[in-house]
């Protein structure tokens, strides 16, 4: 039964979007205006139907009904609970539920909290909202039903894929769904503003907050991804440059460009096209990421789901949505009248730099992502990955990176360079403190070089905003941004100590020998077979001590899962503060030898510490926005209360 | 960055849509052509990588790269006792040697015991058996797995690669294919 009420749940939420779009576009024109108050509603029931429709799924997966077939292809009785709910995600029909579910509860929590927009955009953005929405009902509904049965009833399921029987994964997709969908209401806005032609500070006022949530949980889930990856897939990288990892990335780089335009449209009047034109490619991004994903177009590692017929539906869509929003804004663009002006040194004129900066870094990361689909029409075959991606990102970044130092000690409007080159000395020195180490300890590429001497200088760069101020008197949002462009500089550092001072090694060795790893000396005890719920395992035990210290235990292991069958092989991980250290266990090699691969990775750990910084600045801008905004709301209905009764 | 310019000009904005529809049409090409999920091996049309193997068994005699060169076209065939494909793939093999096609066989990582009972089972269709030991020609020759069979030409270039078992489907291929290294 559960599985029909889902399905029944989610036509009817497919029902009530179709219902959203037709009274809010028809409460646009004079004759429909008495419908303007059905579309609030009815967009937040959507939002709790969809919602309801993802509940009964996951709880399909939970008790494991075989008799549902997605439940049958991806689930197995055997599995730990906390796996079959993840499950309900993991697999190509539940995560466009989810993507269907967040986006309706998205437009519904719109509705219902956004009052600052005039009346007439906030409908043309709900119209807007579940005109998208539509098309991803249409899809689920009539291509990809999760709900289907399946007779006759299978004795056991298929089990999921055991790379992603991993806590850390389980909550992944969500946390990336948040992030793409969640930059749905931005386009939304995008589309309500081109519609009514209103654009201007309120419009990113309102809009802001969206796109700093959003924004957040995308920073969380490639983070998070990130080191997902790194530990899991046991090849001690942590950033391929992969498709699936480009198809985050990108509209990462859309929504904070999106993010740096809205505060100049917000602050200044300024930028307004642009802006508007950055919330369409944000959501746009978010959509052709996972087009690329799910239809098989892209050979991936991460090809877990993938379908051409499928591909189509999706292209179909894509070419409705972004080609029709796109439309809009070449027809209602050149009718948006720019704002206020503003020098080039000034604040707007950094932040255009780093828009300017994160587009073409976004472009770039676009054309390596799609160009062996180009070859491949013109009848080659490439792979294209770190050789083209570093440098060319780079080429950008490191320009970026100084626009970052400088531009949040600008002033809005006009300002002189020489006003602010005696503070940013500090971050010139730090620089050049960090070149003159990195040059003493020698043997380092270009790219770490750069990364390592930027980052330091960078680091002292980002607090400098806070000097001179009182410190407990600092707004939130200030504070958030200090901390998010902190939170670059340790990451940088990170990903340029790592690829710069990594050890590597991968040896044979019997039980009871001892190898080393750059200050690490490891020891092999024994290796003996393990057994998990649904897996067994050969299990290495591994003395490790570092410079000679007391030994500590690592057990890295050599994984096979039954359900269904499948070697993964589970890194072992130490992490000190300096670094970590990464052990594999191999294969067996002849004669009673075990492989071993050996990673001493020196401050590897500061590129997720840097995520996670980035995205706490987020959340603390954020939170600054919402309290003030409340403290205004608040404030405004004391004063109409006090006008009332004085009236009276 | 003079300043904010008056307004954008009507061109530019109208080049994002461009992209777009230049994106969908190179991505439906994609979709409609179904793509080849087969990655060729660089070492087609090359000669073969410089090896010397032992024999596996007393009688199976070695296999050296440059024996391959001056004969007519032949099957390398990598293969191991261990692998149940290779089982499955031995009556083929046997009928293409009943056509007239010599095969050689390189055994990955197997041991004499284990390689006999195999051939006593299976038949013996080689001509020659080299001992791979430790994978390293098979890793040469661009094979990740047993079995793998390749088309050498007569003078000792690799023509082709099947990756896998050999299917009675596949025979007349690699007739085909052995009669074109001519």
């Amino acid at each position: 039964m559960t599985a029909e009420f889902g399905l029944a749940a989610l036509w009817l939420a497919a029902a009530l979007a179709v219902l959203q779009l037709v009274a809010g576009a028809l409460a646009l024109t004079q004759r429909g205006s008495d419908l303007a108050g059905v579309v609030r509603p009815v967009a937040v029931v959507q939002g709790l139907l969809a919602l309801v429709a993802f509940a009964a799924l996951i709880r399909v997966f939970a008790i494991t009904d075989l008799s549902v077939k997605l439940v049958a292809l991806n689930s197995h009785s055997m599995k730990p609970l906390i796996y079959k709910i993840a499950g309900t995600w993991g697999n190509h029909e539940g995560s466009m539920l989810l993507w269907v579910t967040v986006m309706g509860m998205a437009g519904g929590f719109v509705a219902l909290v956004e009052r600052r927009l005039p009346e007439r955009t906030m409908l043309a953005t709900l119209a807007g909202q579940a005109f998208v929405s539509i098309g991803f009902y249409a899809f689920l509904l009539i291509a990809s039903n999760p709900f289907e049965r399946l007779s006759p009833v299978p004795a056991e399921g298929n089990g999921l894929n055991p790379l992603l029987q991993d806590l850390g994964l389980a909550f992944h997709p969500p946390t990336l769904y948040l992030g793409y969908v969640g930059l749905s209401v931005a386009f939304s806005f995008a589309i309500g503003a081109l519609v009514t032609r209103e654009v201007g500070p309120a419009f990113a006022r309102a809009m802001r907050p969206w796109v700093l949530g959003a924004w957040i949980f995308l920073t969380l889930g490639i983070t998070a991804g990130s080191y997902w990856a790194y530990y899991e897939l046991g090849w001690g990288g942590w950033w391929f440059w992969d498709p699936v990892e480009n198809a985050s990335l990108m509209p990462w780089l859309a929504a904070t460009a999106l993010l740096h335009s809205a505060s100049v449209l917000a602050a200044r009047n300024a930028l307004r096209a642009w802006t508007i034109m950055l919330g369409v490619v944000a959501f746009s991004m978010s959509m052709i990421g996972t087009f690329l994903v799910r239809s098989g177009i892209l050979t991936s590692v991460h090809a877990f789901a993938v379908d051409p017929e499928r591909g189509t539906f999706i292209l179909a869509l894509l070419a409705i949505n972004i080609g029709g929003a796109l439309t809009l804004f070449g027809l209602r663009a050149g009718t948006v009248t720019e704002g206020e002006r503003f020098a080039p040194v000034s604040r707007e004129g950094a932040l255009v730099l780093n828009n300017v900066m994160l587009s073409a870094i976004l472009g770039i990361v676009l054309f390596g992502t799609l160009y062996p689909l180009l070859a491949e029409a013109l009848g080659a075959k490439v792979s294209v990955g770190p050789p083209y991606f570093n440098p060319m990102t780079a080429l950008f970044f490191v320009p970026m990176l100084l626009v970052l130092a400088a531009g949040p000690l600008l002033r809005w409007r006009r300002d002189r360079m020489n006003r602010v080159s005696r503070p940013l000395l500090l971050a010139a020195v730090a620089t050049l403190l960090a070149l003159i180490g990195v040059v003493l300890l020698g043997g380092v590429a270009l790219l770490p070089f750069l990364g390592l001497a930027l980052g330091a200088g960078l680091a002292v760069a980002s607090v400098l905003p806070l000097r001179r101020r009182n410190l407990r008197r600092t707004p939130l949002p200030i504070w958030g941004m200090v901390i998010a462009h902190f939170g670059v500089a340790v990451s940088l550092i990170g990903m340029a100590s790592e690829s710069a001072f990594s050890v590597e090694r991968l040896v044979a060795v019997r039980p009871g020998e001892v190898t080393s790893v750059g200050p690490w000396s490891v020891r092999l005890a024994r290796v003996e077979p393990v057994a998990g719920p649904n897996w067994t395992a050969l299990e290495g035990e591994l003395q490790v001590s570092y410079r000679n210290a007391a030994p500590s235990v690592l057990r890295p292991q050599s994984r096979s899962f039954w359900a269904p069958t499948q070697q993964t092989s589970e890194s072992a991980l130490l992490t000190r503060w300096n670094g970590q250290l990464y052990t594999v266990l191999g294969e067996e090699a002849s004669q009673g030898r075990w492989q071993l691969r050996l990673w001493w990775k020196p401050f590897v750990t500061l590129i997720w510490a840097g995520g996670f910084l980035i995205a706490l600045g987020g959340m603390m801008a954020l939170f600054g926005r919402v309290a003030s905004d409340l403290r205004r709301l608040i404030a405004r209905d004391k004063i109409a209360y006090r006008r009332e009764r004085q009236g009276r | 960055m003079n300043g904010e310019p008056g307004k954008a000009p009507r061109l530019a904005i109208w080049l994002p849509l461009a992209l777009f529809v230049a994106f969908v049409a190179l991505v439906a090409v994609g979709l409609l052509r179904p793509a080849d999920r087969n990655v060729a091996s660089t070492l087609i049309d090359k000669p073969l990588p410089q090896f010397v193997l032992p024999p596996s068994l007393p009688q199976s005699g070695g296999i050296r790269s440059a024996d391959f060169v001056g004969q007519k076209p032949r099957l390398l065939n990598i293969f191991a006792s261990w692998c149940l494909p290779c089982q499955a793939e031995a009556p083929q093999l046997a009928q293409l040697k009943a056509a007239g096609v010599e095969i050689d066989g390189i055994s990955v990582r197997d041991r004499p015991e284990t390689l006999r009972a195999f051939l006593a089972q299976n038949g013996n269709p080689y001509t020659h058996i080299g001992a791979d030991d430790s994978g390293q020609v098979q890793l040469s020759l661009g094979s990740s797995g047993v079995p793998e069979t390749y088309v050498i030409d007569g003078r000792g270039r690799i023509r082709y690669q099947h990756i896998g078992e050999i299917r009675v489907e596949h025979i007349p291929m690699l007739l085909e294919k052995l009669k074109a290294a001519q």
